[in-house]
């Protein structure tokens, strides 16, 4: 049995408003072994950053607090520890990449110093070294001519360089688990396609989970192992990839993956679409969330929320529709 | 084709910004944003225009609208040539031609309201008096699916993919002949990015619009354009029927654009073509075909001499000196 190197059980994390507690991600669970990508899919306001965030105790500066629920980073739960305590994690054996390779870089200092800055804080190394050991994480990540570029600013970069850059920070440290906050999105498809080589790569060599949070299925397909469906804060269908894609169970997961135009689609046909829109934090609807949008609703979804059901091994769904079946299948 | 059917010419359009250096800003060069680019949208079709950031598709885009102005080239607009229309004929021309843009939040005057967006091109461009353009309000905002009653509410109030309806029934106002989709379903979520698709391919039918769709979501432009344009460093490098191009692109370039898109499937691990290094500068293009330090398969050739685009198979134009006609053709006979 692999080693967990994450295990998120019960968490629940919001903010405050003036009206009560906004519970941006409720009860959420979640498991990840060593060497293993879990991509987290999900809309906007799924509460998939959130989740992450609140992963790297980051949530506190956000405005955010984790209401309940324990975070076992191999086997310590990080929901106790102090912001002090964090800092030793964070960087360090918990690494984070963002959306955005441009803001997350500091304009005023060149590349190889914000590389080595890292380096100089958790490995104790000083200038000269970390410098030395920044030109070979720039050529690591497939930046060319690294003892050039370790003395420019991020400006000088390209995004996609700068999206690289911002993986060498992360991995200098050679962090146990990774979490890459869409990565790829501000880029283009080539680069893209690059850069999620370049983390599968990493990824072998260095052994790291990967927790992907993305909202494109199709890079999903490409790099998890498994999947975990987010909806308006919860959980609604984890699973291997092929069990998501193959079997796709929850009345969500199946409209986003039917909605999906051009592939499996004919040119101009009408598509697939999920009526209505992602309901607001202050406004969840009763019972299932996902019920005033859903095509299979009853009685019984408008006024309980359903739990998780297995249907496999590696499989699970929130769904009413399989409840009924499971019990069935039980008596 | 006659040119009867042709709504949009574009002939050698140049799009250069200099660049200005010293005390006295003088040109020291020049971001050949759009390099010569020629193609024809056909009426009522949708051309798709695809291409990584920087490429120059929004800036043809714009120049085509004339929102901004082109440098060398002519833009023939329903029979007349719009570069060198005077501001107060380009006024009436804009009766004609609409955007919609990506950013539903930026796009729209958080201080307005919703019927005074919609309403405001009418009130630009007609006389209309203030209970005929509620009137056409309320039958513009019952066309794009949104609830007339909320017409006196501000865009705040309204999600993502209502407020791009909001920009598309704005787009709609004066009954234009052609729209200039920029990015327009690219900042929303993939639930609600079906609905505005499915909408503006309803619109399409019911009032034979014509579309230039700008986007950088391959399988959008896929299933919602009829032909695609393929730009790279300001060239067109191929424009072919949306089916073709996907299924066999001609261009290398192309070729590795799409095997680059993420497919939603995970059974399918396809060889992809991975392209080594960046796009180069605009401002400093390489010579001969702008692709060929990037190419797998460039040759001599294409170190100094720069392919036109040209007609290599019936509807399908391409500008290269070695495209993928043989290598498809044998692909394809392999699969059998």
């Amino acid at each position: 049995m692999a080693e967990k190197v994450l295990e998120i059980r019960g968490l629940t994390a919001g903010f405050i408003s003036d009206k009560g507690l906004l519970k941006a991600a409720d009860n959420i669970s979640l498991e990840i072994m060593r060497g293993e990508t879990l991509c987290v899919v999900g809309e906007s306001g799924s509460g998939k950053s959130v989740t992450s965030l609140a992963i790297m105790r980051l949530l506190d500066y956000a405005g955010g607090l984790i209401v309940d629920g324990e975070i076992l980073f191999k086997g310590e739960d990080l929901t106790t520890k102090s912001q002090e305590e964090m800092g030793k994690i964070r960087g360090n054996k918990i690494a984070m990449i963002f959306q955005d390779p441009m803001s997350a870089l500091n304009p005023v200092f060149t590349v190889g110093d914000q590389i080595a800055e890292t380096l100089m804080i958790h490995q104790g190394m000083d200038r000269k070294q970390a410098m030395e050991e920044a030109i070979k994480l720039l050529g690591h990540v497939g930046i060319p001519a690294p003892e050039i570029r370790v003395k420019q600013y991020p400006h000088e970069l390209s995004g996609g360089m700068c999206q690289r850059v911002v993986i060498a920070i992360a991995l200098a440290c050679k962090p146990d688990l990774l979490i890459a906050d869409e990565p790829t999105t501000a880029l283009d498809v080539t680069v893209q396609a690059q850069i999620l080589d370049l983390l599968k790569s990493l990824q072998q060599e260095f052994g790291m989970s990967i927790l992907l949070i993305t909202h494109d299925m199709g890079v999903a397909s490409e790099v998890a192992d498994r999947i975990a469906v987010m909806y308006a804060g919860t959980i609604v269908e984890e699973g291997t990839v092929f069990d998501i894609f193959d079997h796709p169970s929850h009345p969500y997961t199946q409209g986003l993956l039917e909605s999906i135009p051009g592939y499996e689609t004919t040119r101009g046909s009408e598509l697939y679409t999920i009526k209505g829109t992602i309901p607001r934090l202050g406004e969840l609807p009763s019972g299932c969330r996902f019920h005033p949008r859903c095509p299979h609703a009853t009685d019984k979804c408008r006024a309980m929320e359903p739990g998780s059901i297995q249907l496999s091994d590696t499989h699970r769904t929130a769904c009413w529709l399989y409840q009924e079946e499971a019990g069935v299948k039980k008596s | 084709m006659n040119s009867d059917d042709k709504l949009i010419q574009v002939k050698n359009i140049k799009k250069y910004f200099p660049i200005k250096k010293g005390l006295l800003s003088r040109t020291v060069g020049n971001v050949k944003a759009v390099d010569d680019v020629s193609f024809d949208i056909y009426r009522g079709e949708t051309f798709g225009l695809v291409g990584e950031s920087g490429c120059g598709k929004s800036t043809l885009g714009r120049v085509i609208l004339q929102l901004q102005k082109a440098t060398d080239g002519e833009i023939i607009f329903d029979d007349r040539n719009i570069v060198e229309m005077k501001s107060r004929e380009l006024r009436k021309l804009r009766q004609e031609m609409q955007i919609i843009f990506q950013d539903p939040f930026g796009s729209l005057n958080p201080r307005f309201l919703v019927k005074d967006i919609i309403g405001e091109p009418l009130k630009v461009h007609t006389n209309m008096s203030k209970a005929e353009i509620d009137k056409r309000v309320v039958e513009l905002m019952e066309m794009v699916g949104l609830d007339p009653t909320r017409r006196n509410r501000y865009p705040h109030e309204f999600s993502g993919g209502q407020r791009q309806r909001v920009g598309i029934a704005r787009a709609l106002a004066l009954n234009p002949k052609f729209i200039l989709a920029d990015e327009a379903v690219s900042a929303l979520d993939v639930s609600v990015q079906s609905q505005v698709l499915n909408l503006i391919m309803k619109l399409q039918k019911e009032l034979n619009l014509t579309f230039l769709f700008i986007a950088h979501g391959l399988h959008v432009v896929r299933h919602i354009s009829d032909r695609v344009g393929v730009m790279y460093l300001g060239k067109m490098v191929e424009i072919a029927p949306s089916d073709d191009i996907f299924n066999h692109p001609l261009h290398p370039y192309s070729a590795a654009l799409l095997s680059a898109n993420p497919v939603p499937n995970p059974h399918l691990k396809r060889e992809r073509i991975v392209l080594t290094g960046d796009v180069p500068s605009p401002a400093n293009p390489p010579s001969g075909c702008r692709f060929h330090p990037r190419c797998p398969f460039a040759q001599e050739r294409c170190k100094h001499e720069q392919p036109e685009l040209l007609e290599v198979m019936p509807g399908r134009q391409v500008a290269c000196h070695f495209p993928l006609i043989d290598q498809t053709i044998g692909a394809g006979d392999a699969a059998k």
